[in-house]
């Protein structure tokens, strides 16, 4: 059974270093983000390995942790990120906005 | 390989043969983060790690560990991350798609573009 575990925490550690070059070369953010989510799901499974290894249930609640709130930093990211177009569409609609309710008063 | 083959012994060794693959997954997603030419075709690699991957490195813990509190909290754990994955997948994808960082000429179907033409997002 150990051989088989340290198999899979060395294809853990591959694609660990793969994710890497990924969240390093980029080339936009929103790839750094999609690589970091699948940083979140290595470490989670890194974690699960390390239950099985050590038979002990401790660091379970830090993989419920990470499965909760995985996915608040990508969508935090992605909410900042927006296209120079969408800012513009939302400024024009707002002025329009505007200006049709100074006509009504 | 054990000395006598209990059923606790075998069930050591499908759990631990169930993460094994279940890493395999975070392999695929890696290769698929190196070689997918933009960020919407690399988050179909992405997300493979994220629920299946995810879904078989926890049977096999709790195959191994064989405690009702631990398969409890696995299982709370895998709900969790099929209830948030979407959730980021959507924003990032919608994200790609108005900064124009993808590939259109593979789309075989754009009705996002349409609906911004129109204002209708």
């Amino acid at each position: 059974m150990t051989w088989i575990l340290g198999l899979a925490g060395a294809v853990l550690a591959v694609s660990a270093g793969l994710t890497l070059w990924r969240i390093v070369a980029g080339p936009s953010h929103l790839d750094r983000i999609v690589s970091s989510d699948v940083m979140v799901a290595i470490v989670i499974a890194a974690i699960g390995l390390i239950a099985v290894w050590g038979r002990s249930a401790t660091g379970l609640p830090i993989l419920l942790g990470l499965s909760l709130m995985g996915f608040t930093g990508a969508v935090g990211v992605a909410r900042l990120l927006s296209s120079p177009g969408t800012v513009r569409r939302l400024f024009d609609r707002r002025k329009a906005m505007r200006d049709g309710s100074s006509d009504d008063a | 390989m054990p000395e006598t083959w209990t059923p606790e012994a075998v069930m050591d060794i499908v759990g631990a043969l169930v993460l094994a693959v279940g890493t395999l997954f975070s392999l695929a997603a890696g290769v698929g983060l190196i070689r997918f030419p933009d960020p919407v075709t690399r988050m179909h690699a992405a997300t493979k790690p994220a629920v299946f991957g995810l879904l078989l490195v926890l049977a096999g813990v709790a195959l191994v560990l064989r405690d009702a509190k631990v398969t409890t909290l696995l299982s709370v754990a895998v709900m969790m991350q099929i209830l948030t994955a979407p959730v980021s997948g959507h924003l990032v994808t919608r994200n790609a798609h108005r900064s124009g960082d993808w590939d259109a000429a593979g789309a075989v179907i754009d009705e996002l573009a349409a609906d911004e033409e129109s204002g209708a997002e």
